[in-house]
This record gives C-alpha cells, structure tokens and sequence, in this order.
C-alpha cells in the first residue's frame, strides 16, 4: 500500500488543531510551550467551547499566545494575568476563563495577583510553565531556579545562601481554600501529553462549573535558555527537575463554602 | 507483519528541525532532510515509508503541529 493511498480523510489520526490559528509559531525549536499551546487548544475543540473561552495572555515567551489560539484573548501587564482574569470571570460568569503564564510572570512578579486570586477562588484556570528560567529575556534565575542551577544571572549555580530556594508555588497555592484542582504535568513523552490533556479537559470543565481555582503547572524545559538541544534539554528535565517538582496532583476537591 | 500501516505528512515549511519527533517515534524512522526550507531549517521527513504504523507519536511530541499522520488496518 502506498502513502498516496493511506492519505485519505477517513485515514486521519492526527493533525493540527482548527482552534490553533496558521500563524506560524516564534518559539525555539523544541520549545514546550508549542505543546501546551497545542494541548490546550485541542481540550478547547474537544469540549466544544472555543466559542466560551477567554484566555489571558502574560509577559514572557508566551506573549504572543494570542496569536495562535483562535480564542478571545486579553494581554495583561507582567504577572497581572490572574487580577484580569477575575475581572472577565466576574463579569461574564458563563465564560470558561484561563491565563497561560511562566514561572517569571506568576511566581516572581506577579506571586501577589496569583496567591490573592486562588485564595478568593476565582472560577478560574491558571496554566502554570515552569522552565525554571526567564526564558524571554535571555535566561536569568528565576524563584524556581534549581539549586546548583546554572542561569545567565547566577553563572556559578543558584547559591541558596544568598538567592534562597527554588520556590514551590504550586504547592502553596494547593494549600489555599480557594483552589480545587491543582496537578503538576509535562509534555515531553506522549504518555504524559496524553494525561497533561486529560488535566486541561479537567480544569476548564471546573472554570465552567465554578468549582474555584485551577492550577496546571507543566515542568517544562527551556532548551536555548538551559544551553542544551531539545532531546538533552528534556533528559535534563526528567532528571533534575521532576526531582524538585514532583508529577501528579497534589490537590482534587471543590473550594471551601462557609455561607455569607 | 505490522496490523496497521500509518504515513505522515510533513508542513516542511513550518518545521524547526528540533528532531524531538525522531526521538518519539518507537520505531526510529524518522530523520532529517539535508535539504532546508525558507527559514533555513532542515525539516524532518519519513525516511522508511513502509515501518510506519501510524501510531502518532510525532505527532503528539511536535511543538510545531507541523505532522499529520494517517493510518490503515492492515
Ligand atoms: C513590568 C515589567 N518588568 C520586567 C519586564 C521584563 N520581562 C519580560 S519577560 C520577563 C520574564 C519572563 O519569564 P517567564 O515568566 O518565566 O516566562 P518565559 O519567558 O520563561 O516563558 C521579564 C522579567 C517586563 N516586560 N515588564
Ligand atoms: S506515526 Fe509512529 S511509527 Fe510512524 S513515524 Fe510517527 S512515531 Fe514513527
């Protein structure tokens, strides 16, 4: 049988998504975030709610994400994805309402906006990639750096004498009242993009159902910023990272109600 | 003898080349072109037509969506 003959629409068992637009993507080559991108987007057409759905795009690589999810999409300030989620959540409670940001924009800059808003328990999902780096500009340490981590601003490894730990937000944020769901994934084997995806279905079903926050945080890795090509860079990640960042769910219930 | 026989369509022009999809196929069949598209990439191409078994691993791992497979019952 040759490939002109299996190349029939009734043979198709994957393509790009329609909710995912033809704009070509910026990111390096081997870049996580045009996985997660991806995952998202195929949970969108999935469930049937591209029409519902508004995301919240941050500052950092994913600036642009609005460009390649076909979806209403809202840019906010550095770290202030959360705050303008809640507004949109709050004003059109109907919609299903997700930020995308990195570990620079919601666990440094923006560490207020995203406590403050998972302890309110906005019926919100917040999509979390960790690379443990500011990827954007130029790869400096971020609160998740590894220790030891080697980063343009800590060239000899992350001191934590005198820059502190790798900072669990993920963690954290479980421990609120207002929060519902939050898992930690990765995307760099097909099991895990398998379940990474079933994790986004399952979040932004709860966004619908107000349930209270959601938090998918993705280990992912950066490749150009960590210095390695792609294959090494998640070999690294799957040794170093996962480590510190454990996979899997560390919080699945519904938020708190104690009346008015 | 393979149960199903898969092929994948290459989007050469929005290929980076980040080799990740050789990497994922369980089969190895998958490497680079030595000829480069308009953004100076060497993109991935199918390099034993007939091992595929359209299992969608490339697919899947692709940052690019730049892979569509598809797959027949043998
Ligand atoms: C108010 C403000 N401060 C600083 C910056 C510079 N800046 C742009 S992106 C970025 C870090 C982004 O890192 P991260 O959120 O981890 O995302 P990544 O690029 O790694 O995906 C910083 C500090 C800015 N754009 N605006
Ligand atoms: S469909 Fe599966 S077997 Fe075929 S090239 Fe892709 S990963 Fe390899």
């Amino acid at each position: 049988m040759t490939a002109k003959e299996i190349i029939k629409p009734e043979n198709l068992v994957y393509t790009k998504t329609k909710v995912m637009t033809d704009v070509p993507m910026h990111y390096c080559p081997g870049c996580s975030h045009g996985v997660i991108h991806k995952l998202i987007a195929e949970a969108i057409e999935e469930m049937g709610i591209q029409e519902k759905t508004i995301g919240v795009a941050p500052v950092g690589c994913s600036v642009f994400a609005y460009n390649y999810l076909d979806v209403d999409f809202q840019e906010a300030a550095h770290g202030r994805a959360p705050a303008v989620a809640t507004a949109i959540k709050r004003l059109q409670p109907d919609k299903c309402v997700f930020t995308y940001q990195g570990d620079g924009d919601l666990a440094a800059i923006g560490t207020a906006e995203t406590i403050h808003t998972c302890n309110r328990g906005e019926n919100i999902v917040i999509f979390f990639i960790n690379n443990a780096i500011y990827g954007m500009t130029g790869g400096q340490m971020a609160p998740t750096t590894l220790e030891g981590m080697k980063t343009s601003t800590c060239p000899y490894g992350r001191n934590t004498d005198i820059y502190g730990f790798p900072l669990k937000i993920s963690d954290l944020l479980a421990e609120l009242d207002g929060t519902c769901y939050v898992t930690r994934q990765s995307v760099h084997k097909v099991g895990n993009i398998v379940k990474a995806k079933k994790a986004i279905k399952k979040a932004l079903q709860n966004s619908m159902d107000g349930k209270g926050t959601s938090v998918v945080e993705f280990v992912s890795s950066c490749n150009s910023g960590w210095k390695m090509s792609p294959h090494k860079a998640n070999l690294w990640m799957e040794e170093n990272m996962f480590a510190k960042y454990p996979l899997g769910d560390l919080k699945d219930t519904e938020k708190k109600h104690y009346g008015q | 003898m393979a149960k199903f026989k898969g092929t994948v369509v290459v989007n050469t022009d929005c290929c980076k080349g980040c080799e990740l999809c050789i990497e994922a196929c369980p089969l190895k069949i998958l490497g680079m072109s030595h000829h480069c598209n308009s953004k100076g990439y060497h993109y991935v191409e199918l390099k034993d037509e007939d091992a595929c078994i359209g299992c969608a691993s490339c697919g899947y791992v692709c940052p690019d969506a730049c892979l569509t497979i598809y797959k027949v019952k043998l």
